[in-house]
């Protein structure tokens, strides 16, 4: 304990011993129970005290609902209490994977199913390239010394903080047939456009809403890793007459990749769980145009008269397996990329 | 900062009177409810009545979007966690979670004879008593009116076609420079009305699900053609996917719609956000080369199985269906009576609005021509898997993702396949 809490005479003193007071209590309170933990689990098994709460949460919220959701799709029928099902074994995942053609979702049995996963391709491959891009310009940006910079920097993250839904019915509002948009198109002579009804526009309009709605946070993370590079190196380089250019490729690029990995990952992770966003923004229309896998799983296990959890728990798994995939390969390019 | 102890003693005993209060009531039933119009305040007076006589039971309304009657109840139901009573409208297809209140009431033969077809909508494969209609809907399609007689076009009358209505509402359109000719409800129980009219059976010989026929086909092409030559615009069954409901509700009264295909539910809406803004006007269902026929429905209150307490369900039942309760319930919000006695014209409507007195004497009127298939599909327990299948395949064929006959042999499997899931509980 430092000294000013006890000798010092201000009022800034007084007031931090004041709040300091109950702080110590507790933990003398905590000190009591604790070592008599650790006497028991010894000093190894401490860390694993201190990591007890966050194990029970992520077992009971992530593990056994991930057990449970493969027990469902290994059943049948809509009753809902999985001791109330039929066992089907892998029949669900054969209804999911039977197609004449993988090629051509019109020939599988479950062609919502494919359109949703060719429709989630071909978001992630636009959404996460543009918004790794996107980010990586910003944060490049608001690590200059330029004026406002604090006021941008909150400009760009203030998104983050909406919920996706009212990041979706603001777009919205902007893009519908008498909305914002349309309004400036016809003020400049131009004709409306229904964007909803467009599976293009839809789909621009989806990547674009999420890009927006998504870009402060890995802008955020970026900026960090931006600032925790050494400017010491930048000023070796600036006197060595090194040009921009190859200050960023060889200096900026590899001491950010750590971060620009998080990012990656991340998006890529968002980017294939994307579902609360694009349902309000487009219903998943047109037709079926901006239908993702997610919804496919909501609208089957939810949505119909018939809800078929089986079918959504499979769809889940496989959704998982992917992901799952999807993360391993990037790490294991990174870390090839890394060691080689 | 002065502590008023005045205060603070007066606040706890206002608290201490509120929990002794309702700790007096010593049940509580829990009804979840969704809204149209004004239906739930005018079922929250009833229930203030129904308290006031009963202090040992109070009843907490609580009030819902429809989309979670529709998705979240029937899980809620599922885990054994569902409400004492609900306003549903997938009548037969909860039926498994109702309760037979028949045990339970003081006059069975008065609910039967009150409500008696309606009954077997709640439950189609028994006798038993679940809860009565806190409204009959009829579908039908609505004009404005006031832009016929703008455009100087008539307005077809009786036993005039979809096809009849098409070009007129067109020739509206294109002379006032409207954006939306004509408009239907993105539901497959709205499109089922015409198809039935067309000639559609809905069953087979063995009364097993058939969705796809000669009639179907002619509505489904029908609708398919009028969203490429622009009589419907895409903004409304193209812009989102699935089985998702969209009403153009909105779209109609601010007038940006000729014609709008919906129902009679729509009456109190119109009468309050309309008003005399326009002449919203209910025509009678066009006809086809079967019927002039729209779909019934509508929405009931039932009991629930997993209730604690059934005597006081009964209770608030018997009291709810009483003939004078419901002809006020149904006078105030404009609600067809689903009460047999009442539908005779027992009810007075509390509306001086002209449009909506029509309104409600084009729907009354038009419940005797109502076609017998349409009232077996409404029977029909898993008919929502028919009308899901319905629209969203029709609506893939209209953007463009299949052709029609490949959206019909989508439907049939579509239905096919979710009655096997179903069957193999």
């Amino acid at each position: 304990m430092s000294d000013s809490s006890t000798n010092g005479d201000g009022f800034g003193d007084r007031a931090k011993a004041a709040a300091g007071w109950p702080v110590m209590v507790s933990f003398q309170a905590l000190n009591y129970p604790l070592s008599a933990i650790q006497r028991i689990v010894g000093i190894q098994g401490m860390p694993w005290i201190f990591l007890l709460p966050n194990l029970a949460f992520f077992g009971i919220f992530v593990v056994i609902p991930l057990f449970i959701n493969f027990a469902f799709s290994l059943t049948g029928g809509t009753e809902l209490f999985l001791g109330n099902r039929v066992y089907t074994g892998t029949e669900q995942y054969g209804f999911l994977l039977e197609c004449e053609t993988f090629g051509d979702p019109i020939t599988c049995r479950e062609d919502r199913f494919w359109k949703g996963l060719y429709n989630t391709a071909i978001f992630i491959i636009f959404q996460v390239t543009f918004l790794v891009l996107f980010s990586l310009i910003t944060a490049l940006i608001l690590n200059q010394k330029i004026r406002a910079r604090g006021f941008f920097r909150a400009v760009f993250f203030f998104p983050v903080l909406l919920s996706p839904v009212v990041v979706a019915l603001i777009w919205k509002w902007i893009l519908l047939r008498d909305g914002i948009l349309n309004a400036f198109l016809v003020s400049v002579g131009m004709d409306k456009i229904l964007f909803f009804v467009s599976p293009e526009w839809s789909m621009f309009w989806a990547v674009f809403v999420s890009i927006w709605a998504h870009m402060g946070f890995y802008t955020l993370i970026l900026l960090a890793g931006l600032q925790a590079i050494q400017p010491d190196l930048y000023e070796a380089a600036e006197m060595d007459g090194t040009s921009k250019e190859r200050v960023f490729w060889r200096i900026t690029m590899p001491l950010l990749w750590p971060n620009l990995l998080v990012v990656l990952v991340l998006a890529l992770i968002k980017g294939v769980q994307i579902f609360d966003e694009v349902f309000v923004l487009t219903g998943g229309g047109p037709g079926t145009a901006t239908q993702f896998i997610v919804q496919y799983i909501y609208n089957t296990g939810f949505t119909e008269q018939v809800q078929n959890f089986g079918l959504a728990s499979a769809a889940s798994v496989v959704l998982g397996v992917v992901l799952f995939v999807l993360t391993i390969t990037q790490l294991a390019v990174t870390r090839a990329r890394d060691n080689g | 900062m002065t502590f008023d102890f005045g205060k603070l003693l007066a606040t706890t005993a206002v608290a201490a009177s509120l929990m002794v209060s309702s700790a007096f009531a010593e049940t509580e039933l829990r009804m979840t409810w969704y809204n149209d119009g004004n239906e739930g305040e005018v079922m929250q007076s009833l229930l203030d009545r129904f308290e006031a006589a009963n202090p040992d039971i109070s009843v907490t309304l609580d009030v819902v979007p429809y989309k979670s009657i529709i998705e979240s109840l029937p899980i809620q139901l599922a885990a054994g966690e569902g409400p004492d009573l609900a306003r549903v409208t997938d009548l037969g297809g909860l039926n498994k979670y109702y309760l037979d209140l028949a045990p339970h009431l003081s006059d069975t033969a008065y609910w039967e004879k009150s409500f008696g077809p309606f009954l077997n909508w709640l439950a189609p494969d028994s006798d038993q008593i679940s809860g009565f209609m806190t409204q009959l809907t009829v579908t039908g399609p609505y004009v404005n009116k006031t832009l016929f007689e703008q455009a100087e076009v008539a307005m077809p009358g009786d036993g005039a076609t979809w096809d009849d209505w098409a070009t007129a509402v067109n020739k509206v359109a294109k002379k006032l420079d409207i954006p939306i000719p004509m408009a239907w409800d993105r539901s497959g129980h709205r499109v089922s009305g015409p198809a039935i009219a067309m000639g559609a059976k809905m069953f087979n010989a063995e009364g097993k699900p058939a969705l796809v026929d000669g009639g179907l086909k002619e509505m489904a092409q029908l609708l398919y053609d009028w969203h490429q030559d622009g009589t419907m615009s895409k903004e409304l069954w193209g812009s989102v996917s699935g089985s998702t409901y969209l009403g153009a509700n909105e779209d109609f009264a601010n007038a940006k719609v000729v014609m709008y295909m919906s129902g009679s539910w729509q009456i109190p809406q119109f009468a309050d956000k309309i008003g005399d803004a326009f002449d919203w006007w209910a025509v009678p269902a066009p006809c086809g080369a079967a019927a002039c026929t729209g779909m019934p429905g509508g929405a009931a209150l039932v009991a629930m199985k997993d209730t604690k307490h059934p005597a006081e369900v009964g209770k608030l039942m018997d009291f709810l269906a009483q003939e004078e309760n419901l002809a006020e319930f149904y006078g105030k919000t404009l609600f067809i009576p689903g009460h047999l006695k009442l539908a005779k014209g027992g009810v007075k409507f509390a509306t001086d609005d002209p449009r909506a007195k029509h309104a409600l004497e084009t729907f009354s009127g038009a419940v005797p021509t109502i076609s017998p298939v349409a009232f077996d599909l409404q029977g029909y327990k898993n008919n929502r898997v028919m009308f899901n299948a319905l629209i969203s395949r029709l609506n893939e064929a209209i953007v463009g993702e299949m052709t029609l006959d490949q959206a019909y042999e989508r439907m049939e499997d579509d239905v096919a396949k979710q009655l096997a899931e179903k069957e193999r509980n």
